[in-house]
């Protein structure tokens, strides 16, 4: 007993001053609107660049993967059916709720390495990337759609329609920016998703979920896990009921992975290789366009 | 223990000498099935054969002969895309779809199960109910899915539901008689096991847990009590009684749950679809995505797979 409560004050000396115990956070999965561990019972520590440990992050399996493809199914119909009003409505309530917590997100980033002031760029980065896209739920599909000249007597026209479930492999290097950049078009052209958090930025991800649970968004919209890379990546490309998937990073192998196993259903695959998430072009409709399919209607008239 | 020489002549049991059922043990001892790990080239032998053991259902008011010739196909052709799966057992239909599944399954070497005596609910007169039974042996179906009287059991009436079970086995013929205890109406572990008895005595050739129409149907702890019945009646007579679930396995893995226990309880004897079955309309394109999972290593969608 004496041990365990050395061990513990010499673990965290700021306890020692305070006059109650601090509660340390578990940080869990979030698959269909639940924070369950990983069903492998596996973890990682978490450590800041100076070493410090700073949570036990689940080391997510590929059956908790699967877990989340099914959930992510599930609720992609009824989002996809949701109103692109109350989508939009529902992205604005996450930045609000971002908004609401951006202290905790620049210390987090901080914890985990990040430069104040890159730190509070991210934060802000992230919020008002959100209100972007909020904007855009209701106006891509009038860009992006169209009626189309033909010479037969039809009226022919295009609308965009979502993919269905994409898997995600988020940016390694920036921990919320990154992730919302690439969450937030996806969601907007009513997908679902499910999420591989950086690995050493995962503290934010987790923080995130949080966030997304707050605000309306029907579980299983998104589903972030965290945990290894080189591990997961072959399942986020060959899982057959996965319609695309974005990878983040610029890894050869593992792209020309992504690539080939992605084959097995012929998933939209695509790769975002850019290091600065915080940058003006880092957002844009193009990014919706990516994984929305445009069907063409051809409607007889004048019969 | 060698079994006593096989009883002829059927008679009502004493209800009374029936163990009673320990809730909790048998549900603790159901729940240790869950735990077995069955990986790689058992999972792919167990999937094969739960797929080879499976009565592909349909029974619904909306069923029409085209979309009982549909099911029939699939049982044929459960997935053509991988070589070497068995087709399944039977397909179950109502009486009137009788002659519709015998054309499609001419040669199959897939049997034709058939409901009758009033399914689900068995609230009709004996005449009508024998009737029933005859025009679909009459039709083809190899073997009749009958239910009890429910409401005659709950009132102690044991006389009537042994003598009704009796008369339908032999309006049956040569068909095989599954008769359904529909347990979810029966309350308590204690009427199931009585129930069982009473079944097997009165000529059951299959015991059944559920019409799979009322919450809840095969459980796990349910199935267990009417395998230990089975077991306690082969001990008693020599006689082995089949198996069949129905209703809510709408998975493989729980149907591996379900195959361990089979094994672990009545043994290797009854690992066939001659003794042991699954009622189910859902579970075969599970099983199909597991055994092309286990042999692509890639998780399946359900797009490509036949839809019914």
């Amino acid at each position: 007993m004496k041990t365990t409560e050395t061990n513990t004050a010499a673990a965290s000396p700021a306890i020692d001053a305070s006059p109650r115990l601090g509660v340390l956070k578990t940080y869990k999965l979030y698959i269909g609107g639940k924070f369950p561990r990983t069903e492998s019972g596996r973890f990682y520590k978490l450590t800041s660049p100076t070493g410090e440990v700073l949570a036990n992050m689940c080391q997510g399996s590929r059956k908790d993967f699967r877990e989340a493809v099914v959930a992510a199914r599930g609720a992609q119909g009824k989002w996809a059916s949701a109103t692109a009003y109350n989508r939009g409505q529902i992205l604005y309530r996450i930045a609000e709720m971002l908004e609401g917590r951006s202290s905790q997100f620049v210390a987090e980033l901080v914890q985990m390495g990040t430069p104040v002031s890159e730190a509070q760029a991210q934060v802000a980065c992230a919020i008002d990337r959100m209100v972007y896209y909020a904007g855009w739920c209701d106006k891509y599909q009038q860009v992006f759609s169209s009626v189309n000249p033909v010479a037969s007597s039809h009226f022919n026209f295009s609308v965009p329609e979502p993919t269905g479930v994409v898997s995600v492999i988020a940016p390694e290097a920036s921990g919320l920016a990154g992730l919302i950049s690439v969450i937030a078009p996806i969601i907007v052209g009513g997908n679902a998703c499910v999420v591989l958090a950086s690995n050493s930025q995962a503290l934010c991800a987790i923080t995130l979920a949080e966030v997304l649970h707050t605000s309306d968004l029907p579980g299983g919209v998104v589903n972030i896990l965290t945990g290894d890379r080189d591990e997961l990546l072959e399942h986020f490309a060959s899982h057959m009921d996965v319609n695309a998937m974005v990878y983040c990073g610029n890894d050869a192998d593992h792209i020309e992975k992504v690539r080939t196993t992605a084959t097995g259903n012929l998933k939209r695959t695509l790769t975002r290789s850019r290091t600065d998430w915080i940058a003006e072009d880092a957002q844009g409709p193009y990014d919706i366009l990516d994984t929305i399919e445009i069907k063409t209607t051809w409607h007889p008239i004048g019969v | 223990m060698t079994p006593a020489s096989p009883t002829t002549s059927a008679s009502l049991p004493d209800l009374s000498k029936s163990p009673t059922i320990d809730q909790v043990g048998v549900e603790e001892r159901a729940s240790r099935f869950t735990k077995r790990s069955i990986k790689k080239d058992s999972k792919l032998e167990a999937l094969k054969m739960v797929l080879s053991m499976i009565d592909l259902t349909t029974l619904s008011g909306q069923d029409t002969p085209g979309k009982v010739k549909q099911m029939c196909y699939k049982a044929k052709h459960l997935h053509d895309a991988v070589a070497g799966l068995p087709h399944v057992a039977a397909v179950c239909v109502y009486p009137t779809m009788v002659h519709v599944a015998k054309k499609e399954l001419e040669g199959s070497g897939i049997h034709i199960a058939s409901v009758a005596t009033g399914f689900p609910t068995g609230q009709y007169p004996l005449d009508v109910k024998l009737d029933d039974t005859r025009k679909a042996v009459a039709d083809g179906a190899g073997e009749i899915d009958m239910v009890i009287s429910r409401g005659r059991f709950l009132k102690g009436d044991y006389n009537y539901v042994f003598d009704e079970i009796a008369q339908v086995k032999e309006a049956c013929g040569e068909a095989h008689l599954k008769v359904i205890l529909e347990t979810g109406e029966l309350s308590t572990y204690d009427n199931v096991r009585k129930a069982s008895d009473l079944a097997m005595h009165a000529g059951a050739d299959f015991i059944k847990t559920s019409t799979g129409t009322i919450s809840p149907a095969a459980t796990m702890p349910v199935t267990l009590v009417m395998l230990e019945a089975i077991r306690d009646y082969y001990y008693q007579t020599g006689k082995m009684i089949g198996m069949k679930p129905a209703g809510g396995i709408g998975n493989a893995k729980l149907a591996i749950h379900y195959l361990v226990m089979l094994k672990e309880t009545l043994g290797q004897g009854w690992m066939t679809p001659d003794m042991f079955r699954f009622g189910a309309s859902r579970l075969a394109n599970d099983v199909l995505m597991q055994i092309v999972k286990q042999q692509s290593g890639a998780y399946q969608s359900a797009d490509y797979f036949s839809n019914d």
